[in-house]
């Protein structure tokens, strides 16, 4: 009993701690202490719990534990910051299958005992559900962000009813397993995990690559909800409450995101958005072929040097060619030069919610001019130089004027307003939602076609040498 | 389309609608404009000045009337203009309907469709057509000019080889266009200036303009509808009379601006007050034509009583009929502007601003125009305010549109199972277990959602990986599944490898979030 106590009361404290652990991310300077708190508040409760009477199997249990920690840390270390979306993907399917296996063996545990109670068995059949779509769900988004699957979203005919029929399936299943006597819930229960699994990897293939942002945190509200589910079945509460915490904070973010596309979560996990990519519009007839100005490194570089106020507004092409660090050295020669520089990070921008800001934060340059889309949108009246990189359907003006498009409606940057915009672009694809950009073919734009990280090299060169030349 | 300008005809009107400056913008936009002879002779713009931006002269006012779709005035037509204007004409002129319900009969009966120029709704979008602001501002500098003009002594301080002068004491009673315009000429000149409004808000401008903001000491809000002031209460009026009275023996002098929409001035500055005031004092009165602030004011004239002088002009904007003119003519061009210019000009009854100044059209009298949503009562355009980041408190949708009906689904669900299983015995503890975790659940998504609303959007992230490493903490499952046994049974061995995996997410997870956030830094020293 004086066991049970002390266990509750360091669950308590590590709830609290993980509260002020995300409490903590709302400012830069709190934040690192938010971590401490989280990391301080998991000590406690591992401890806790491996010291409770009723725990005794050390042999299996610490080498295991030192296995995953080790696994962890070099995962942790190893990770370039460009490849974060790929590892919080990674590491919402580690909860996921955790949390398939605790409900397996919670289910096995009470057979043993022969505890049979229909209310465990819901929780465990509810736990064991998400916890199997978080987990494939999860690793497809991994192998989609890394790479090895293609972005495009894969629509089978009938997708809709197949999706209903596999809930359906996993429903029905939920009687013949609760119904089982002894272990004979195993097959229903497996079977389910099945059908759970196909469910997940479905419905992220049917996604397409640039609502891999909602994607994630929507997985992230799910792995917080497995958890959660895993508390109920257990009777945690610590695990309820955290699963709770993490599952509202990817509910907040999953939100947010698609308020910044302007669609609805269900617009974004079953419209298969995207699939249309290539599309280009054809221009009407009589209609010339619209005509882009091109600039080069030398003439960018002049207009910089002009500039009292340049904004830069990073996307996923900086991301791809491991600009962040050119752009600073970029960043700190105009700031030497008098320029006033920021940044404009759209919400959705990259991959992963903030995922720009990371990046910004890898190379150096300070969080205090970085800024939100809201926080600069109306500055661009004002600014003499925007620098797009890697960017596009983020600073796309259709959004604003052009009701036909698909991305009507969503908010973006509103870059044509500034004296001169430089886009720079790979290639002259459309961007990865699949529609033109008239940004391109505006008097005021110019495009600077080149790989994003080299195109920025030469900018920095060639700025160095300008001011140099200047300065002697 | 023709645009035409005619004289004004009303005595002691020297404005016109429109300046060579604004012609020529009307002739950028596509139309043809036209001038009666001498429209703009008092308001010192010869007929040459037009002709040479492209205008035609009409020698006299049925010519012109004759051959325009759209004639833009100042002052409301006379009776013997309206004889002239053809069916269809397009009339934009100062109306003021309240007081003008004849006029517009005839207008209507005439065919004619009139934008009133004072109708103009006061919403953000119609500001730069709000020629009654135009003429306010104009109002409230020349007051002051006129009150310098009838004083007998300096605005500024002076110290001087014969003495000291002490500076004029103004009081601005009503600080709106006309009344900011007045505090900022009086201030301009070097007096003490003092104003009074009832609208709180408009505290920070009367102040930015250096002037002192006189309040009574009752709380009472001001501000009505479309920015004017309303009608204040007894107690506040007769708080605001006393004080008044107290200032009234050491002002030099009083600009009163106080309008209520629709209804005639009140008096604020009264007989006694006058009396009270030294002889050479001036008081003028910006709300002369409808009736006067002061009860002593005589619209048009200066009344002269115990040495006081007071003003009560209804020209003061004509008598700066130069910028005046350019003022109102500059509305005009933005109101033809609005209407699609030339070649697409249309009045269009379902635009606002359109709707809401006709007062005639197709034979009727469109007045009063159906109601507008309340516009933004700013008293007037302010200097940006400095910007202030507001804490993101809590900004999402209440998370009690998901909570209370999953709250109520879950309650259902727990009621079927119980009733179901009402007959076993342990379920009740079970269930009783249930509501518990239930609680502590509902609980935990209110705090979750409250506080996630409040991380920063550059740290989203670090959230995603920290919220990663703290649902590691299914570890807990893991270990207290796979660990209450020695032997390796199924699930011994499946909680291990559960714990197995969710330490990767908890050590990967804290220490990727401690890598990014130790990348956060500030703006260190320029020039690094």
């Amino acid at each position: 009993m004086n066991q049970d106590v002390l266990l509750a009361l360091s669950y308590i404290v590590a709830s609290v701690l993980f509260i002020l652990s995300l409490r903590g991310l709302s400012s830069q300077e709190t934040a690192r202490r938010g971590n401490l708190y989280g990391m301080i508040g998991m000590g406690l409760a591992i401890v806790a719990t491996i010291l409770d009477g009723r725990v005794d199997a050390y042999f299996a249990l610490i080498p295991a534990v030192a296995a995953g920690a080790l696994v962890g840390i070099w995962l942790a270390v190893r990770v370039a910051m460009t490849a974060m979306p790929e590892l919080v993907a990674l590491l919402h399917s580690f909860v996921g299958a955790a949390a398939v296996l605790v409900g397996l063996a919670s289910y096995l545990g009470a057979v043993e005992a022969g505890h049979h109670d229909a209310v465990h068995l819901v929780e465990v059949y509810i736990d064991v559900f998400i916890g199997a779509i978080t987990f494939t769900g999860s690793i497809i988004a991994f192998l989609k962000l890394r790479g090895s699957i293609g972005g495009r979203p894969l629509l089978l005919p009938g997708r809709h009813l197949l999706n209903l029929a596999l809930v359906i399936g996993a429903i029905a299943l939920a009687v013949p397993f609760v119904g089982a006597e002894g272990d004979g819930g195993l097959v229903p229960v497996l079977v389910m995990t099945g059908i759970a699994s196909l469910l997940g990897i479905h419905m992220v293939m049917a996604i397409g690559g640039a609502d891999m942002p909602v994607v994630v945190s929507l997985l992230n509200s799910y792995s917080g909800w497995t958890a959660a589910a895993a508390g109920f079945m257990l009777g945690n509460d610590l695990l309820i409450v955290t699963g709770a915490l993490v599952g509202s904070s990817g509910a907040i973010l999953s939100v947010i995101m698609c308020r910044a596309m302007n669609r609805s979560i269900w617009n974004v996990v079953f419209s298969g958005f995207g699939a249309q990519a290539g599309a280009k519009r054809q221009p009407k007839d009589g209609e010339a072929p619209q005509e882009v100005f091109e600039i080069d490194v030398p003439n960018t570089v002049a207009e910089l040097m002009e500039a009292k106020e340049v904004i830069i507004v990073p996307g996923y092409g900086m991301a791809v060619a491991r600009a962040q660090h050119a752009v600073r050295d970029l960043t700190n020669l105009l700031r030497k030069n008098g320029t006033n520089v920021r940044f404009g990070i759209h919400p959705v921008a990259g991959r992963l919610p903030g995922h720009m800001n990371v990046l910004l934060a890898e190379a150096n340059i300070p969080y205090d001019i970085v800024l939100e889309m809201d926080e600069l949108n109306d500055d661009f009246p004002e600014t003499d130089v925007v620098l797009v990189i890697g960017a596009n359907d983020i600073v796309n003006p259709a959004a604003q004027t052009d009701e036909t498009s698909t991305i009507y409606g969503m908010p973006v940057l509103e870059v044509w307003n500034a004296k001169r915009t430089v886009m720079m672009k790979r290639g002259r694809a459309a961007g990865y939602a699949g529609i033109d950009n008239p940004l391109f073919y505006l008097e005021n734009t110019r495009m600077l076609f080149g790989d994003a990280k080299a195109t920025v090299d030469g900018l920095v060169t060639e700025l160095r040498a300008q001011t140099q030349a200047e300065a002697a | 389309m023709k645009v035409g300008i005619p004289k004004e005809i009303v005595a002691g009107e020297r404005r016109v609608a429109g300046t060579p400056k604004t012609t020529k913008k009307l002739v950028g936009m596509g139309f043809e404009v036209m001038i009666e002879a001498g429209a703009g002779a008092a308001a010192d713009y010869p007929d040459e000045a037009y002709t040479a931006v492209g205008a035609t002269v009409a020698p006299d006012a049925k010519t012109l009337y004759g051959e325009c779709d759209v004639v833009a005035k100042v002052e409301a037509p006379t009776p013997d203009e309206i004889p002239l204007m053809r069916k269809g004409l397009v009339l934009i002129s100062f109306i003021y309907p309240k007081r003008s319900a004849e006029l517009m009969e005839q207008l209507a009966k005439q065919g004619v469709t009139t934008l009133a120029m004072d109708m103009v709704p006061r919403i953000t979008r119609a500001q730069k057509l709000d020629a009654l602001s135009s003429m306010a501002n104009i109002a409230g500098y020349r007051a002051v000019v006129e009150a310098a003009n009838a004083y007998g002594s300096f605005f500024p301080s002076q110290f001087t080889a014969a003495g000291k002068v002490d500076p004029a004491k103004v009081l601005v009673i009503g600080a709106g266009v006309a009344g900011l315009a007045s505090i900022a000429a009086a201030r301009g000149l070097g007096a003490i200036v003092r104003a009074f409004d009832t609208r709180a808000a408009v505290k920070d401008e009367v102040k930015s303009l250096g002037a002192e903001f006189l309040e009574v000491e009752l709380e009472e809000e001001g501000e009505g509808k479309g920015g004017y002031a309303k009608v204040m209460s007894k107690a506040f009026i007769e708080a605001e009379m006393a004080l008044f009275r107290a200032q009234a023996p050491q002002l030099d002098v009083v600009v009163t601006t106080a309008l209520v929409p629709g209804a005639k001035a009140p008096i604020l500055w009264d007989r006694e007050m006058v009396e009270l005031m030294k002889p050479g004092s001036v008081i003028v009165d910006l709300a002369a034509a409808q009736g006067g602030n002061c009860e002593l004011t005589k619209a048009g004239e200066v009344v002269v009583h115990n040495g006081v002088k007071i003003i009560g002009y209804t020209d003061l904007a004509s008598r700066m009929a130069t910028t005046a003119s350019q003022l109102y003519a500059t509305n005009i061009v933005h109101l033809l502007d609005d209407m699609g210019k030339a070649a697409e000009f249309e009045v269009d009854t379902d635009d606002v601003v359109v709707r809401t100044s006709m007062v005639t059209h197709e034979g009727e009298v469109t007045w009063p125009p159906p109601a507008i949503p309340e516009p933004t009562p700013k008293a007037k355009p302010p200097a940006p305010p400095p910007k202030e980041k507001a804490a993101p408190v809590a900004k999402g949708p209440s998370p009690f549109r998901w909570v209370m009906p999953s709250l109520g689904i879950g309650l259902l669900i727990l009621w079927l199972v119980l009733t179901i299983q009402a007959d076993e015995g342990r379920s009740s503890v079970q269930a009783r277990e249930f509501v518990q975790h239930l609680t502590v659940f509902v609980l935990a998504v209110f705090v979750g959602w409250q506080i996630i609303w409040n991380v920063t959007a550059a740290l989203h992230t670090p959230l995603m990986s920290v919220t990663n490493a703290i649902s590691g903490i299914i570890i807990v499952g893991g270990i207290l599944e796979g660990g209450h046994t020695d032997e390796l049974t199924a699930p011994v061995i499946l909680g291990v490898i559960a714990a197995l995996i969710a330490t990767i997410n908890i050590a990967g997870g804290f220490l990727v979030t401690q890598r990014m956030l130790k990348m956060f830094r500030k703006d260190p020293e320029v020039g690094r």
